[in-house]
């Protein structure tokens, strides 16, 4: 598996619970996986409900088996600080650029200087390495921003290197670009069965591949059984709503035949979606990307979700 | 606990002001319409939850109607249908009467479509096929932010000047889309659409931001950042350099540009250097329209609609924002709750409609199994079992089939066993959907005990996604139907 995994999705798909889900999928057999998020919003902290991250690495969730997992939130503006100490030694000076508005320059309104810290941070995770020369984290895994946006803020670094054409800037993002170009990187896309998140879905992986960004799979997400097919929701709401009303007293279920009613509008309801979601399959297939698939948590994603989910991940082959 | 989640949501909050006191702004500033607010109160509705506050109802109709609405602002999280919802209240209000235009950020191709065009652009095209009997007109159309970014340049500068800026590498890379550009143009836009006073509501749909409310914060941080120092230390050697910004960087430039020079690269600086100075006599008009935008956002013409999901993370920006807009002192009308499940049949619970269910399945067992027999082929025999007067003892009915009204034994039996399987699956999927309201329950109530002055409507969820002008009428009317959808 890729060192560094992203996790991308139009908003509303649950890509923040696929991305902490993977991260523990992956911390199998005492392995370290490092959880990022990138756009300041906490939703890690949310998920895990722990308090809201730092900018540092903190250890919040072990894995079954012994596996951990530790998370960052970064912040561009504490990340270009660090960066100037790093390179420049720049303690005070650092303070005083900020001062002057310059920080706040560089990571909100000069083009593309965010994203660039933002990725070089995930890249610096990927490639840092104990005393002992081993990797420090078997796997970072990134909450990024969202499909629609994913191309652009994986690709700022190209742009970004030709806009800076020398200095530590220039170097930086072609580094970042040559990590997130290669196999150690792989960019997954949440979508659900739904029209929209598949097209958008579609659209990504053509932008991602056009870019040459490493597609890594479709997760499909928030799956739910199919309890009943268009078939028999027709059957039903033909004659059967007298003989539905029985065995429905047959097992205690009183006040039949008003619940028949509703009950088959629920069934109408499901079935069209059963309906929708095998076209989408079906566009999803189109893609050609392998897929991942998910339950629906009808208890909401929980950190129990959380586990479960990473479980499903690990069935489907994920850190094996 | 709700401490606790508010501190971690929110970190902008906090340096923003929106202290616990935030909430209480929203008070007075909640009745959009005059009179949304005595009659939310009393049409709160037979079945007010045990207990907890109920929302007082948000009524969109005669916020719609109120030729006093100049602006509706459609925000909060990705996915959860703030465009939708806006090109929805767009047809609603333009077949009710009024003139109007939608501003979409970045519709899904389906969505364009939906109101008949392909290419939305950055011009107001008119909607085809709007029924309205007073006059009504709808327009849409796409923020293109950098033509936008581009008119204003060509407006404001003559064509020497315009001609250095556009080609500006800079310029084209900031203009292009990077994190802000977009909130800073959605605002110039609306700004536009307003003075050009065309129309009489504007319906905006608000970027998808990497936080939510950026497109507020864009335009004061343009401000700052214009006035700041740093600008002014940017533009000083270009300035000596007399031809605007064509001079390399001078020996004697301060310590601060010359770290940037070398974080960034010399060339990089310069470009922006160039770009500064092009633009300086741009910047007043800038920080002027950016203030006008915003207090265009506090004035009482605008209503700001706070959409959401009943998901836990949807919930918590939705409380965010109406804090933060509590905090700017900007009018929310109230919140529109997308995608809630009802049911019908709320009065089974998940217990028992699961514990039937099981029920079944066990007498099919007894049945020797042969549920799978289909249920495809027999929906045909059906009117006998309507005759069929056993309804109550469970193992009578799983053993032996009909037995007087089938012609022959083995399809009655078929279809005894598949109004069994069939029945068994419409418990299922109820017990399943009882499970969903309950969660959903759990986060509204959740927002209402937080922000309980807020007032709500809510959507019921649709199986499929909305196609034409039919399908934005049908969420327009779920907008305005009052709560407790039961689809």
């Amino acid at each position: 598996m890729s060192r560094l995994q992203v996790v991308s999705g139009k908003g509303g798909t649950g890509k923040t619970t696929v991305a902490a889900a993977l991260a523990l999928a992956l911390a199998t057999e005492g392995k370290r996986t490092l959880l990022v998020e990138v756009e300041g919003r906490q939703g890690i902290a949310q998920l895990f409900e722990t308090e809201a991250l730092p900018y540092e690495e903190r250890k919040i969730a072990v894995a079954p088996g012994g596996g951990e997992v530790y998370a960052l939130a970064i912040d561009a503006e504490r990340a270009l600080l660090d960066y100037l100490q790093m390179f420049y030694k720049l303690g005070g000076a650092g303070r005083a650029l900020k001062k002057l508005g310059a920080i706040d320059f560089a990571t909100t309104i000069a083009p593309g200087v965010r994203d660039v810290l933002l990725t070089g941070k995930a890249c610096e995770a990927v490639r840092r390495r104990e005393k002992d020369g081993r990797p420090t984290y078997d796997h970072v895994v990134m909450d990024a921003p969202p499909t629609g946006r994913i191309t652009r803020f994986l690709n700022v670094n190209d742009e970004v290197a030709g806009l800076a054409r020398i200095g530590p800037i220039h170097n930086q993002a072609q580094a970042v670009m040559r990590v997130l170009k290669s196999p150690e990187t792989a960019v997954h896309l949440v979508t659900l069965l739904e029209e929209m998140p598949v097209q958008e879905t579609a659209d990504g992986i053509a932008e991602l591949r056009a870019a040459d960004l490493p597609v890594g799979r479709v997760v499909v997400n928030m799956v739910r059984p199919h309890v009943l097919d268009e078939a028999a929701v027709r059957a039903a709401s033909g004659d059967h709503r007298d003989a539905i009303a029985r065995t429905l007293a047959s097992v205690g279920v009183t006040g039949g035949t008003r619940l028949v009613e509703p009950l088959l509008d629920q069934a109408t309801g499901h079935a069209r979606r059963v309906e929708l979601e095998r076209a989408q399959r079906a566009v999803l297939d189109g893609v050609g990307v392998p897929s991942y698939e998910l339950p629906f948590l009808g208890d909401g994603a929980d950190i129990a979700g959380l586990y479960r989910l990473a479980k499903e991940l690990r069935k489907q082959g994920v850190g094996a | 606990m709700t401490k606790k989640a508010d501190a971690t949501t929110a970190p902008e909050a906090a340096t923003a002001g929106a202290g616990p006191d935030a909430g209480t702004g929203v008070g007075p500033d909640t009745a959009a319409g005059p009179d949304t607010a005595e009659e939310a109160g009393g049409a709160a509705g037979p079945d007010a939850v045990d207990g907890l506050d109920r929302a007082p109802l948000l009524e969109l109709d005669p916020l719609l109607d109120d030729r006093g609405t100049r602006i509706i602002v459609c925000c909060g999280a990705g996915g959860v249908g703030k465009t939708t919802t806006a090109a929805a209240l767009g047809v609603r209000a333009a077949e009710r009467g009024r003139r109007v235009v939608v501003l979409t950020i970045d519709p899904a191709r389906r969505l364009a479509q939906s109101m008949g065009i392909d290419s939305l652009d950055n011009t107001p095209r008119k909607v085809d096929g709007i029924k309205g009997s007073d006059g009504g007109e709808l327009h849409a159309m796409m923020l293109d932010m950098k033509r936008t970014f581009d008119e204003i340049v060509e407006a404001h500068a003559e064509p020497e000047r315009a001609r250095a800026i556009l080609e500006n590498p800079f310029y084209q890379s900031l203009s292009a889309g990077f994190a802000g550009t977009q909130e800073y143009m959605a605002m110039e836009k609306l700004g536009q659409l307003r003075a050009r006073d065309e129309w009489d509501l504007i319906v905006v749909d608000t970027p998808p931001s990497r936080s939510a409310l950026d497109f507020l914060d864009a335009p004061k941080r343009l401000g700052s950042f214009l006035d700041g120092k740093f600008i002014k230390l940017l533009m000083a050697p270009a300035k000596v350099g007399g031809r605007a910004g064509m001079k390399f960087l001078n020996v004697g430039m301060s310590m601060m540009t010359g770290t940037l020079g070398k974080l960034l690269g010399g060339q990089f600086l310069k470009d922006v250097q160039t770009f500064v100075a092009a633009m300086d006599t741009m910047f007043g008009g800038f920080r002027t329209r950016a203030d006008a935008t915003y207090k265009l956002l506090q004035a009482p013409g605008t209503a700001f609609l706070v959409v959401a999901t009943p998901e836990r993370d949807a919930l918590r920006e939705a409380a965010y924002f109406v804090e933060r807009l509590a905090a700017e002192r900007m009018p929310l009308a109230g919140l529109v709750l997308n995608r809630v499940h009802g049911s019908g049949a709320a009065r089974l619970s998940a217990e028992r409609a699961r514990a039937a269910a099981e029920n079944l399945d066990e007498g099919r067992i007894v049945d020797q199994g042969d549920g799978k027999a289909g249920l495809r082929g027999s929906p045909a025999t059906t009117p006998e079992l309507e005759t069929e007067p056993e309804p109550n003892d469970l193992a009578t009915a799983a053993a032996h089939p009909v037995p007087e009204a089938a012609p022959t034994a083995e399809p009655a039996q078929e279809t005894d066993v598949d109004v069994r399987h069939l029945t068994a699956g419409l418990l299922r999927l109820h017990a399943e959907r009882m499970r969903v309201l309950a969660r959903e329950q759990r986060t509204r109530d959740r927002f209402t005990a937080l922000h309980p002055e807020v007032a709500v409507t809510e959507v019921a969820a649709l199986p499929g996604d909305v196609h034409d002008l039919a399908g934005l009428r049908a969420i327009g009317d779920r907008l305005t139907a009052g709560r407790t959808p039961s689809a």
